[in-house]
């Protein structure tokens, strides 16, 4: 881990159709760095990583990797968006979809080399995606298929690897083997990893640092430095309380209080 | 040697033509033919044939070469359907529904005036269905410009094409002109079906378009074999409804002969039908290759140092 910011997020605020999704919203992510950033289905978790990625502009603030504005054609950042729907039929095999992350943006026709189908078969072997890397993309599992995507965008060996959602529509087994998997790769590859999720639990063990976002505003730092009472509080607008129970947090709001925009695990009842 | 050819068959010169010119058009149509179905543009693919219709009939009608009118009308098509929003896949079949509707009217009245110029149904038929044994020997030279034209456009952008085709989120964040590769996709499709529009006829060209590449998709699993697979179908399928349309002549009580492209779509049709047969899939369905590379085994995150 380093201490040089491969992200900076500098006073990002957007708007869409209207609304404040965005309101100068400000962190940093470190190389090698596993940052989680948390929020509730429709805080502006993908419009942030969109902004990041340079897919939409912002009203005001910038974004820095590396120092530098990202260009279009950057490889420093590796993404995996919150759905890609591949149908079953498709001619297209894992390995195949793994090694079109190398050169997708060329044009006209190229052998890859030596290396190149090499590097290919060493990230299915970290990925652990070896045993169905010749099978259809379409015809994988759920877990199967996030391990080839995470391995298409890692395959560029980018600074910073952006993920959508990964754990949506997992099972609790897979998102395990996803979040292990992927503090493997940040530590292994020196990579930083940016992660969006509605539910913190699965995260916790292996997150360096969280992005907690709510109301378009956000509260960054460590683990311990964000997930409290007063923070929480602070951004919500309005008292929540922050409970450990069986190593896991739970963040509740007082009876009466509006909690529709506190990211909560499912099983549990709220307020 | 009658049995399968029929005397004359490899000395008669519009069979020659109607050959290399099969060929190149079924090639070019079954390769774009992948890229259509991957995509899931079938319908788009199809209402580029009615626009093709309506070019065809067009140029036939102010005397020029119906070849160029298939091609021009399916350009023009294709730019209207982009104009609308083909590539957002919201409004893809709204575009392509309404493109298609317009065309299909200019096309009734442009084969309406046709007729009623020359006082023949033969325009129709022609344009709707193909001649491939009438064609103009100069014309190769055309439609082999022209094959090269589409196959090298998706030559160019195969590789972000492919990318797009999976997911446009993905393509936009590694900095591709999304819209400019949905848009020579476009021209490369309307160029493949004003050329098998000169085989199997305006109307009958979506079936080469689409029918190889779906019976090759069936069978295969990666991009490049689906091509290979799609290319020898198409050609086959084409060669083989020339030789048995020549054969008809000679066959009994037709002795006029039946139309190449009946032949042709009802080749792609078997074809099809075969594709879905187990023991056609098995033959295809090979184990995974080896892994050439070697390196699995030794391979380590720590050991990650091969550049890209």
């Amino acid at each position: 881990m380093t201490d040089v910011p491969v992200l900076q997020v500098d006073e990002i605020s957007v708007s869409l159709s209207g609304r404040q999704v965005l309101d100068h919203v400000s962190f940093d992510v470190r190389g090698g760095e596993f940052t989680g950033l948390i929020g509730s289905n429709g805080v502006g978790k993908t419009t942030l990583l969109r902004t990041i990625l340079g897919l939409q502009r912002p009203d005001s603030g910038r974004v820095l990797v590396s120092g530098m504005p990202l260009s279009p054609r950057s490889r420093s950042l590796g993404y995996v968006p919150q759905k890609i729907v591949v149908d079953p039929d498709v001619p297209m095999r894992a390995r195949d979809f793994v090694a079109l992350g190398l050169d997708a943006h060329r044009y006209g026709l190229t052998r890859r080399s030596p290396q190149q189908r090499e590097l290919v078969e060493r990230i299915l072997h970290d990925v652990d995606a070896e045993r169905f890397a010749d099978n259809r993309l379409g015809s994988l599992s759920g877990g199967e298929q996030q391990r080839v995507f995470i391995a298409h965008a890692l395959i560029s060996q980018p600074k910073l690897l952006l993920l959508d959602e990964p754990l949506a529509n997992l099972d609790p087994r897979s998102v395990q083997d996803i979040v292990a998997l992927l503090h493997r790769v940040a530590r292994g590859y020196g990579v930083a990893i940016l992660l969006s999720a509605h539910e913190m639990n699965a995260l916790l063990p292996v997150m360096d640092r969280i992005v907690y976002l709510t109301g378009g505003r956000a509260a960054s730092g460590t683990t311990d430095e964000v997930i409290r009472s007063d923070v929480l509080s602070q951004l919500y607008g309005h008292h929540v309380d922050v409970l450990q129970l069986h190593g896991r947090v739970l963040v509740v709001a007082e009876p009466g209080q509006d909690n529709q925009d506190i990211p909560q695990h499912p099983t549990l009842t709220l307020g | 040697m009658h049995v399968v050819f029929e005397s004359g068959f490899f000395t008669s010169a519009p069979v020659r033509t109607a050959l290399i010119i099969g060929a190149v058009t079924a090639m070019v149509s079954s390769v774009v033919g992948v890229f259509v179905v991957v995509r899931s543009q079938s319908f788009a693919g199809h209402a580029l044939t009615d626009v093709a219709t309506t070019g065809g009939s067009a140029a036939f009608f102010f005397g020029l070469s119906p070849l160029l009118g298939f091609i021009g009308g399916g350009v023009i098509g294709a730019g209207a359907m982009d104009l609308i929003g083909v590539e957002r896949e919201r409004r893809r079949d709204l575009a392509t529904g309404i493109v298609l509707g317009t065309a299909l009217g200019l096309a009734a009245l442009f084969l309406y005036l046709d007729t009623t110029k020359g006082a023949t149904t033969g325009a129709t038929q022609q344009l709707l269905f193909g001649s491939i044994f009438t064609v103009d020997p100069s014309t190769v030279p055309l439609v082999l410009g022209l094959s090269a034209l589409g196959l090298a456009i998706v030559v160019l952008i195969n590789r972000p094409l492919l990318l797009s085709s999976l997911s446009a989120e993905l393509t936009r964040a590694r900095g591709i002109n999304l819209r400019g590769v949905g848009v020579l996709f476009m021209i490369a499709m309307a160029v493949s079906v004003g050329l098998s529009s000169i085989a199997v006829g305006s109307i009958l060209s979506t079936a080469l378009l689409i029918g190889p590449a779906a019976a090759s998709i069936r069978l295969t699993k990666s991009l490049h074999a689906s091509l290979m697979v799609a290319g020898v179908l198409g050609v086959a399928t084409t060669w083989l409804g020339i030789l048995f349309a020549y054969d008809s002549f000679y066959w009994v009580p037709s002795s006029q002969g039946l139309p190449v492209s009946f032949f042709i779509v009802s080749l792609i049709f078997i074809a099809y039908l075969m594709s879905g047969l187990p023991f056609v899939r098995r033959r295809f369905d090979r184990p995974p290759r080896a892994n050439s590379a070697g390196a699995s085994n030794q391979a380590s995150i720590e050991a990650l140092e091969v550049g890209a």
